[in-house]
């Protein structure tokens, strides 16, 4: 296979940053085949691969790779199908640095594969190739006459869905926005994952597979769980996400020009607000943006805001770049895209001017003690650093937390303290009967990719009960 | 689902609509609202709820068409359909036994007070109605809530019929004891004028709040208001509170950040909007 080791990554064309500074299309376009099968025979085809066990759902990476280099794009769609519904999401958007990269074993002496990058060309390559690739085709079982409600049609979601209806049983989708897709619809932008995507994954869900999708249903406040199980259905999955904003307890936080992450990007991303006026909602854009906070949440918004035409934008943190959650390349896109990274620094409040907009930012310098319980050096404010930012929009990305609308209409749902519903990790079985959960909703904030692993258990567990 | 089975002018640029929804007119109580959005580029915006008819499975909305969704919501026609509404949201508005209770509808939002009047009646309260629009052209409903009310009173802000303005409620609250004021209204001032007068007669008073709204479900804050120094979101935590407690000010502030958009959208016809570079009109 590979003759003699080589050392770097095939690397992917990018739109320049002055160019997509001007646009939402995706910033990285994607290998083409020839760079594909190049990077591929980069793997050395380990025998006890490293990367495997690192992937939330266990992807034979080896054996799609190794399908890829020989020019098989067929059987290698097939092994990456057999057990990840959503790769050209999951291609995108993982934090590959962290999982199944950060143990390829090239990576001790060059770059690991570019098992994301790879991953996302074979759902692409499958996606538009529907025939070839044979992924449309799907052979339904029987049906089980039992039927399913999922509630929720981000990753969690979509992934129970699809096991489900894929197992024979009935399934009906609820989803409280008029669009599916989750955080992947709303919350992730343009620039990093088209919606067409996302789109074709809801289409393949409802043309192929035959799963009913109810839109506008807030399930709380219009039915309720109990009344879902009560009108019949025999078992019901909890794929609600943690989408409500957290501010950041100071004062001016409710001044004009201070969005929350999810708002602005829910206006932008799910509402087309940059398309504004030809899209009805708007939005609007300061001269100088801060947006405190440092995961992919508060990159997108950053990023968002450079596109709008924002002059200046930062990004705020109270820790420095080693300890921010953000994925790697999001990180250098921000900086490419000329968004400055303020570090060691902590806001203490918005300053109004006289029509209720911020007119600044009071901030603290901050410096690293000791490390906490995340293993992360605690920020300590520095005596005396108090300073004025000089900024006219602020978008707080500090994280979100559960809607609480289903835990507190269904009484015998045990939650935690953060609002989290409880659930077994290995089968995501709530302490309430015929109820399971996965995703964000159980976890709190975290990845597409462990949303789908935990959806996937839950589906193996409820698809096992269901038969029984 | 939400076809139109009615729709009527009650005032000009004010349309009485009343649409199928099974799944809401089900679970409908009197102060929840929907948010409707049309067309692929339509935006989300919210429409409190008038009444419900459970036999038939319809919701009622009254909206005053005041700039391009409300318009595009009021030419719906019988047999058409709105593409996307979502509800019931918000919380159910307090019904219990307050005694007197006097209930404030202004504009639009007569419709849905005839709707938490009637709860209150039927929970066995002595109710005051009085209802208000800027001028007499724009009073809706006016015998609907005389015949659902004990006592009923007019008021317009340029008084071409009833009362003129709202110091007319300084009577009924020097004549007898008031339980409860409740108030709902689009215009901010109209609930803000209410609150002051009542708080120096010591009546709790319920405003429904209409902020800024995006998905109605608490996930954006877009409708964050300040009530007792606390932040809640109006879609989720509200939208009534107790009007002794909101900042006002704020909430007016908030309710004013789009005007240049709206004003904006309102001058354009189609090819214009198309035409428009979206950067041209943020600043
Ligand atoms: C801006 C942003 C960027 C991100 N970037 C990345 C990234 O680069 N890589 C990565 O791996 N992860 C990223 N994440 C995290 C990732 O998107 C989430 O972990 C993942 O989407 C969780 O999936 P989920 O299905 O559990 O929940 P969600 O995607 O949140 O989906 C939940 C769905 O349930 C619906 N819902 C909620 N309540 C109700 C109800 N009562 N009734 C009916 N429906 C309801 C919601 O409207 C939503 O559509 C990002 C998140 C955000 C916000
Ligand atoms: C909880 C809630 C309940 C509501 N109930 C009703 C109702 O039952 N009937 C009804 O007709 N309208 C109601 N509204 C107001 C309605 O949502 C707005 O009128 C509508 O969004 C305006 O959109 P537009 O594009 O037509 O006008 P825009 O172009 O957005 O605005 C035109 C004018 O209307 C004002 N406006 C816009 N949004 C609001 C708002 N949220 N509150 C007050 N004024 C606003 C603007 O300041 C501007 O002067 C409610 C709003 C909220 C938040
Ligand atoms: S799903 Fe994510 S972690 Fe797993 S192989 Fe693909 S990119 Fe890596
Ligand atoms: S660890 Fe790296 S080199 Fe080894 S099989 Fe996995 S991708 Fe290939
Ligand atoms: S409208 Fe988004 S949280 Fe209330």
């Amino acid at each position: 296979m590979a003759e003699k080791l080589k050392l770097n990554r095939v690397p992917m064309d990018k739109q320049a940053p002055e160019i997509r500074r001007q646009n939402p299309n995706e910033v990285a376009s994607g290998y083409t085949y020839e760079q594909a099968v190049e990077e591929a025979k980069r793997c050395i085809q380990c025998k006890k691969p490293g990367c495997v066990p690192n992937c939330p759902v266990n992807i034979d990476i080896p054996g799609f790779i190794e399908a890829m280099a020989e020019g098989d794009l067929p059987g290698a769609a097939k092994i990456l199908y057999a057990t990840n519904s959503l790769p050209a999401i999951c291609g995108r958007v993982c934090p590959q640095e962290t999982q199944c990269e950060q143990t390829c074993a090239l990576g001790k002496k060059g770059d690991p594969v570019a098992i994301g990058r790879l991953e996302r060309f074979m759902a692409d390559w499958a996606r538009e190739n529907q025939e070839e690739s044979g992924i449309g085709k799907v052979s339904l079982p029987k049906g089980t006459g039992k039927s399913v409600a999922v509630i929720g049609s981000g990753p969690a979601g979509l992934t129970c869905a699809a096991d489900l209806a894929k197992a024979g049983h009935n399934v009906v989708m609820y989803e409280a926005l008029h669009l599916p897709g989750g955080v992947t619809a709303y919350g992730i932008p343009e620039f990093r994952l088209p919606k067409g995507i996302v789109q074709a994954e809801v289409d393949y869900l409802v043309n192929v597979l035959g799963v009913e999708l109810q839109l506008n249903q807030v399930i709380g406040r219009g039915a309720t769980v109990d009344e879902l199980l009560s009108d019949g259905y025999d078992a019901l999955f909890l794929g609600i996400g943690a989408g409500a904003p957290m501010f950041l307890n100071i004062p001016g936080e409710n001044l004009n020009m201070v969005y929350s992450a999810n708002e602005f990007l829910v206006r932008l991303n799910l509402m087309k607000a940059y398309l504004f006026p030809e899209y009805d909602t708007p939005v609007k854009i300061g001269k100088r943006v801060a947006v405190v906070g440092a995961g992919n949440v508060a990159m997108d918004g950053a990023r968002w805001a450079v596109r709008l035409g924002a002059e200046e934008v930062y990004i705020v943190y109270r820790r420095t770049e080693a300890e921010m959650p953000a994925r790697m390349e999001e990180r250098e896109n921000a900086k490419e895209e000329g968004v400055i990274f303020k570090l060691l620094t902590l806001p203490t409040a918005i300053i109004p001017d006289d029509q209720c907009s911020v007119k600044a930012m009071q901030c603290v310098e901050m410096e690293l003690g000791e490390p906490d319980d995340s293993g992360r050096r605690r920020p300590i404010v520095k005596p005396g650093s108090e300073f004025i930012l000089d900024v006219d929009m602020v978008i707080p990305a500090l994280g979100t937390r559960p809607n609480p609308i289903i835990a507190k209409t269904t009484p015998d749902l045990e939650t935690t303290r953060y609002g989290t519903v409880v659930a077994d990790e290995t089968t995501g079985k709530t302490k309430k009967d015929k109820v399971w959960a996965g995703g964000d909703i159980v976890t709190g904030a975290a990845t597409v990719i462990s949303a789908m692993g935990a959806a996937r258990r839950a589906a193996t567990d409820m698809d096992a009960w269901l038969k029984n | 689902m939400n076809e139109i089975i009615v729709k009527k002018e009650l005032a000009p640029k004010i349309k009485f609509i009343e649409f199928v929804n099974q799944d809401i007119a089900r679970k409908t109580k009197p102060g929840q609202f929907v948010v409707v959005q049309m067309g692929t580029k339509g935006e989300r915006f919210p429409i409190t709820i008038s009444g419900t008819n459970r036999d038939k499975g319809t919701v009622k909305l009254i909206v005053n068409e005041v700039g391009r969704s409300s318009q595009k919501l009021g030419a719906l026609n019988k047999g058409e359909v709105i593409d996307n509404v979502a509800g019931p949201l918000g919380n159910a508005a307090e019904i219990k036994k307050f005694g007197t209770v006097l209930c404030l509808g202004g504009g639009v939002m007569v419709g849905p007070i005839s709707y938490e009047i009637a709860a209150l009646k039927e929970a066995g309260n002595r109710v005051i109605a009085a209802i208000g629009a800027r001028n007499k052209d724009l009073l809706i409903l006016k015998n609907e809530i005389q015949a659902l009310s004990d006592d009923f009173h007019i008021s317009t802000d340029d008084g071409s019929e009833g009362y003129k303005g709202l110091d007319f409620l300084r009577t009924i609250f020097e004549k007898e004891k008031v339980d409860r004021v409740i108030a709902m209204s689009v215009a901010t001032v109209t609930l803000r004028t209410i609150s002051e007068l009542t708080k120096t007669y010591g009546i709790k008073t319920i405003v429904s709040l209409a902020p800024i709204m995006l998905d109605g479900t608490g996930m954006c804050g877009c409708c964050r208001v300040s009530v007792g120094g606390e932040t809640k979101f109006a879609c989720c935590d509200g939208p009534e509170f107790d009007g002794h407690l909101v900042d006002w000010d704020l909430l007016e502030s908030r309710k004013r950040v789009y005007s240049h958009e709206e004003r904006l959208s309102a001058l354009l016809d189609e090819d214009q909007r198309k035409g428009f570079s979206s950067s041209m009109c943020r600043r």
